[in-house]
């Protein structure tokens, strides 16, 4: 991901919380005894920072400053988990970011 | 070029005539790109019957293309699975049509809105968005093709053949971050 040295500061300044790194519980509908499906989204070099954060608080509907935190996480760690749920909810996330140019996989954590 | 505003529920921009010719090129060519792919995806009795679409099951070979429709599994490069492979064509030409057309839809709104000879370009926020999309498209489209990596400088040897279009590039970034800004700042 690319971005300016003074977006990454204004970030950084932001305060996170850390509990909100945890992915939304309430994403979608998990049937009883199935592990829930998870959304990653990878890092890449050419989305900007601003633009990813844009997109997780417009699919998502995530505050700034978790989605923030989300874009850092892929930003520095290379991937995060921006959402979690039934296999169908975690394949429509996938299919939205896809459509906002995002590089974004499934997976079932065995 | 007068960069993104925003005024009540519009956001507006001008573009020299340049610029507009540079990012009409630039779109359209991938809308072609996008287009002939969507040509590819093959055609059976079943989809006509019940209208339910389906698309290439394979990642395309072109770079830019396979960048733009990822797969949805995060396959081994060396060593996939073959039930990776078989659950990510499954996907694929599933979902592949519907973001062919989600892609060839932002392409065709920007044309539509970016006056040929340039001028003032005045946007409601959903368009806006398709604009955003639109141009992520090209950078990631232009980015592929010029290798760009995270730490890309700003300008690369005159004697590179990337030179002249890094320009465009980093021009394309500034638009894009300065649209974003309008949108949230």
């Amino acid at each position: 991901m690319s971005g300016s040295f003074r977006d990454t500061m204004e970030c950084m300044s932001t305060p996170v919380l850390a509990e909100q790194t945890q992915v939304d519980p309430l994403g979608g509908e998990v049937v009883a005894g199935d592990t829930p499906w998870r959304t990653i989204v990878w890092n890449d070099p050419v989305n900007l920072m601003s633009y990813v954060t844009y997109v997780f608080q417009k699919l998502f509907g995530y505050s700034r400053d978790h989605a923030t935190k989300l874009m850092l996480d892929v930003h520095e760690k290379g991937k995060a988990i921006v959402s979690s749920g039934s296999k169908e909810k975690v394949e429509g996330d996938v299919a939205k970011l896809h459509a906002m140019g995002l590089w974004a996989t499934m997976e079932q954590p065995s | 070029m007068k960069n993104w505003r925003r005024k009540g529920a519009v956001v507006l921009a001008g573009f020299e005539q340049q610029e507009a010719a540079v990012l009409r090129g630039l779109v359209s060519q991938l809308e072609d790109m996008l287009r002939a792919r969507a040509e590819e995806a093959p055609q059976d009795e079943l989809a006509e019957l019940t209208g339910i679409r389906t698309g290439s099951s394979e990642s395309p070979d072109d770079p830019v293309l396979s960048r733009l429709l990822p797969d949805f599994y995060r396959l081994d490069p060396d060593n996939p699975t073959k039930e990776d492979l078989d659950s990510a064509a499954a996907m694929r030409s599933l979902h592949e049509p519907e973001l062919l057309d989600a892609k060839v839809g932002v392409a065709t709104l920007v044309l539509e809105t970016l006056p040929r000879d340039g001028g003032d370009v005045k946007l409601t926020f959903e368009q806006a968005d398709a604009w955003l999309s639109a141009l992520n498209d090209v950078r990631l489209a232009l980015g592929t093709a010029l290798d760009v990596t995270e730490d890309m400088p700003d300008e690369l040897p005159d004697d590179d053949p990337r030179s002249p279009h890094l320009g465009v590039y980093h021009w394309l970034t500034w638009v894009q971050e300065g649209l974003i800004q309008a949108l949230t700042g």
